[in-house]
């Protein structure tokens, strides 16, 4: 029975360091702030949670802080990304060149007039 | 005695902190750097949660206090890239 734990707690540790390691390649290969902000943001969370529930798995219940921990990450990560987002497009940094749709500039300036 | 991180969990997680930095490093503008500081403080999590596996518990305090740090480094930085240009 712990052993077969064990075993399931290793397997979703190697899929969230997969994750990882995809979620910082989009952040090198994107174009743009705002997508590579996108991809990493929700790659790197799923994965550093695969990665404390793994752990959790591993070792048992003197590590139960680590269910703490994904809460906290689940609950700050997306407010940070979202924070950043707002405030590089507001200092104007500007989208990719092939980008079709700009709403919050659309937004803002129906607000203005 | 004390067993090491095998290396198929720990390789993966240092070709991504190297990425990061090389986005902190070659970034065009600020936002980017400060993404990339943002995810390699997630990454950090990460791999001290490994470490709380395979060497000393206390680890994962770590892990807590960095991701509470983290959050809040990352919304002083964004602050601070929205505070720039207010005079619009």
């Amino acid at each position: 029975m712990s052993e077969s734990v064990a075993f399931v707690g290793k397997l979703l540790i190697f899929i969230g360091v997969i994750f990882d390691l995809f979620g910082t390649v989009g952040l090198v290969r994107l174009p743009d702030v705002y997508n590579r902000l996108q991809a990493s943001t929700k790659c790197v969370t799923l994965g550093t949670c695969f990665i404390l529930f793994g752990s959790f798995l591993v070792v048992g219940l003197p590590l139960l802080k680590s269910l703490l921990v994904i809460g906290f990450v689940v609950m700050s990560s997306p407010t940070a990304a979202h924070a950043i987002a707002r405030a590089a497009h507001r200092a104007k940094i500007p989208l990719w060149e092939k980008s079709v749709v700009d709403k919050y500039r659309e937004d803002r300036e129906s607000e203005k007039a | 005695m004390i067993a090491p991180i095998p290396l198929i969990f720990s390789l993966p997680l240092i070709v991504s902190m190297i990425l990061c930095l090389y986005r902190v490093i070659r970034g065009p503008t600020s936002a980017d750097r400060i993404v990339a500081v943002d995810i390699l403080g997630i990454l950090v999590v990460g791999f001290c949660s490994l470490f709380a596996v395979y060497e000393k518990r206390f680890f994962m305090d770590i892990a807590l206090a960095w991701a509470l740090l983290g959050f809040i480094g990352a919304l002083t930085l964004a602050k601070y890239l929205e505070g720039r240009n207010l005079d619009e």
